[in-house]
């Protein structure tokens, strides 16, 4: 089977958000795997273990994500991919997308495997813009993943309910929270990721331009969410609670 | 000169942090409690290849350096002292010697298990009459036929009732006067071999710590570790990188500290303020921050010395007498700014400083760092 994983690094979950000069500063920040994307890594070890075949995983952007793809591969990846973007002034979602259209433009794959969102920009545009472009079925958001020679039966979280999904291959899938439990790296995976092929590609190499990768969209402004207010408590029956609540909502809040 | 840790150091230390937090910190209160020995720890810390961390690989060792070994001593002891003990005293008591003084066929027969987690390696040095002094070794081997006939007894010996081979410091004879003292392999199922019930200890007491008694206990000549007589010269080697596995428990143990008394000084108010605003409160945090930093260089210099293949005798023992002893400083501070909560199990600093206190003891205590470190500088 030939499976792909699509990895990006993020800042860590528990990293403090500062703005500097307009953007959100990497100054002395740690970097992980995407939280979901470390689930889409799991799965596709798994898919490998359960019906042989490679996986390969692959993430666009800087070259410092190669720790990322180190720590892929000592979980048990078999090769690596970082598409360089460093020479692209702003790339976006669209971006992103259509690097990696041109990546797999000549690749064969049974399945591609990502997260469902990124823990940092949270649009959840990659994997379905991808799938679209390379004109194959896309399920997100997936708990649960089992194929059968072409046939794979997919549950997926649907808000809250679990929807049942048949899709045949090739197919690409975004994991979501409960798909599996990731996996430690072993030491003699560790030891093992530093021999394994890592392939550093340059957007010359996917026959693109700087140009025909640059964002379409313009960020105007970054700012943080204004502090929570403390919260009020409303007192009296129900019934009276209710009315000071819609009196407040028109008044105060003017939402209504 | 650098000090950035290698890509394989980052992911090894990432990966052992959040096993350590997540696997090994939630049962630490309860297992110093009732004195439970981490066995399913050490069984997912086996099967992670973690058990042989810097053992060769032909020996299902992981083939990593020092600093990895000192990475993972530390995050164990931050999650829990017991944990990071068996472990530094598996690798660098129990497996070092084997690796550096054995032969093919011992290492085949004892490193491997040690490596694979199936047996939990031990090293008996310290005996009643002889601790500082370790020279002092009563504990006899005499020889009859093609076998050792040994007589005596060890004190303090750690992970021993997990062990299946002690390698034990014995006379052998006397040469010019002085004791010839040999390692020797000794089965712990050996007949005439026994080990007393576990010490009730000051701290670490999910660690296995036990006396160790031999009445005419025979081993096969081929049992002796290295040439005969080398004992003493092997036990100074092997207590040089035991320290280091000692300097990064200490500063595991230190950050744990460290870290809970800084969240909870942030947290606690008194006078209408977080202690955290306090100027004396701040300054033992700042303290502590230094102590750690400068403590764990000392370590990470010693094991990057010990693989560059130089002589790293003095900087172990810089590391262990510095980072145990800030480390006790560290775990009194951090108990005094919880103030009596800290006096409390569930605040976990008390178990942090009983923990602690071992640092400053075993594996040669502070006084005799300072004698090592005197020689070192020509006194
Ligand atoms: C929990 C635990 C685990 C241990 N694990 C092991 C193990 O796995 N294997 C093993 O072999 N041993 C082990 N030990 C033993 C440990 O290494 C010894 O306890 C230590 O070396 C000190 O020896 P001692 O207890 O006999 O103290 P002593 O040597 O009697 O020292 C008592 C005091 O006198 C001081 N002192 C001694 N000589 C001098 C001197 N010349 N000048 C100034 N001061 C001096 C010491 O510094 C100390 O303060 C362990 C001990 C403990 C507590």
């Amino acid at each position: 089977m030939n499976i792909y994983v699509l990895m990006k690094r993020t800042f860590d979950t528990e990293e403090k958000i500062v703005i500097e000069n307009g953007r959100v500063s990497d100054d002395g920040v740690n970097f992980i795997i995407n939280p979901y994307d470390e689930f889409a890594i799991e799965e596709a070890i798994k898919l490998k273990d359960a019906h042989g075949g490679e996986v390969t995983v692959v993430t666009v952007g800087s070259e410092d994500a190669e720790k990322e793809l180190r720590t892929a591969l000592a979980m048990g990846c078999d090769k690596a991919v970082l598409i360089s973007t460093e020479d692209v002034e702003d790339t976006d979602q669209w971006s992103t997308a259509e690097i990696l259209a041109a990546y797999f433009k000549d690749k064969s794959f049974d399945i591609i495997l990502g997260g469902n969102v990124s823990n940092d920009n949270g649009t959840g545009q990659i994997g379905p813009r991808l799938a679209e472009k390379l004109g194959i079925p896309h399920v997100s958001t997936i708990v649960k993943l089992e194929i059968n020679g072409n046939q794979a039966t997919i549950e997926r979280d649907a808000e809250g309910d679990t929807e049942i999904i048949e899709a045949s291959l090739p197919l690409l899938v975004t994991a979501q929270q409960g798909l599996n439990e990731p996996r430690y790296p072993s030491l003699p995976g560790i030891m093992k990721a530093k021999k394994k092929p890592l392939e550093v590609l340059e957007l010359d190499d996917l026959d693109l331009d700087e140009d025909d990768v640059e964002a379409k969209t313009e960020t105007v402004e970054v700012f943080l969410p204004p502090k929570k207010q403390a919260g009020r408590i409303l007192e009296g029956d129900a019934d009276s609670q209710a009315k000071e609540l819609v009196r407040l909502l028109k008044s105060e809040a003017k939402v209504i | 000169m650098h000090f950035e840790l290698t890509d394989e150091q980052k992911i090894l230390q990432k990966m052992i942090r959040e096993f350590a937090e997540e696997e090994v910190a939630p049962g630490a209160i309860e297992r110093d409690r009732t004195k439970t020995f981490p066995k399913e720890i050490f069984k997912k810390l086996g099967e992670l290849g973690i058990l042989g961390l810097p053992f060769p690989e032909k020996y299902g060792g992981g083939g990593a350096d020092t600093i990895s070994f000192a990475i993972v001593v530390e995050e164990l002891s931050r999650a829990c002292g017991s944990t990071g003990i068996t472990y530094s005293a598996h690798v660098s008591l129990g497996g070092a010697p084997l690796n550096l003084f054995g032969t093919e066929e011992q290492k085949q027969k004892y490193l491997i298990p040690i490596c694979t987690g199936e047996a939990l390696g031990a090293f008996g040095l310290t005996e009643p009459g002889a601790g500082s002094d370790a020279g002092g070794t009563e504990t006899e081997a005499r020889e009859d036929g093609d076998e050792w006939v040994i007589n005596g007894s060890k004190c303090f010996i750690t992970n021993a009732s997990y062990a299946k081979v002690v390698p034990i410091t014995a006379v052998t004879g006397k040469k010019d006067g002085k004791k010839e003292i040999t390692a020797i392999i000794v089965p712990t199922d050996s007949p005439g071999f026994s080990i007393d019930e576990p010490y009730d200890k000051m701290g670490l007491n999910a660690s296995n710590t036990t006396q160790l008694f031999f009445e005419d206990v025979r081993v096969p000549k081929e049992n002796i570790l290295g040439k005969r007589g080398e004992g003493f010269k092997q036990f100074l080697i092997t207590l040089d990188g035991g320290r280091i596995g000692i300097g990064a428990m200490a500063v595991g143990i230190a950050q744990a500290a460290y870290e809970k008394a800084l969240a909870y000084a942030k947290e606690r108010k008194q006078f209408g303020s977080p202690l955290s605003k306090f100027q004396v409160i701040q300054f033992k945090l700042a303290d502590m921050a230094m102590k750690i930093e400068l403590a764990r260089m000392m370590v990470y210099k010693a094991a990057w010395l010990k693989d560059q293949g130089k002589k790293f005798t003095k900087e172990a023992a810089m590391c262990k007498l510095y980072a145990s002893e800030v480390c006790m400083e560290i775990c009194r501070d951090a108990i005094q700014i919880h103030g009596g909560n800290g006096y409390m199990q569930e605040y976990e600093v008390e178990r942090y400083m009983r923990d602690a206190k071992l640092l400053e003891i075993g594996e040669g205590t502070s006084e005799v760092q300072r004698m090592v470190i005197s020689r070192e500088i020509g006194c």
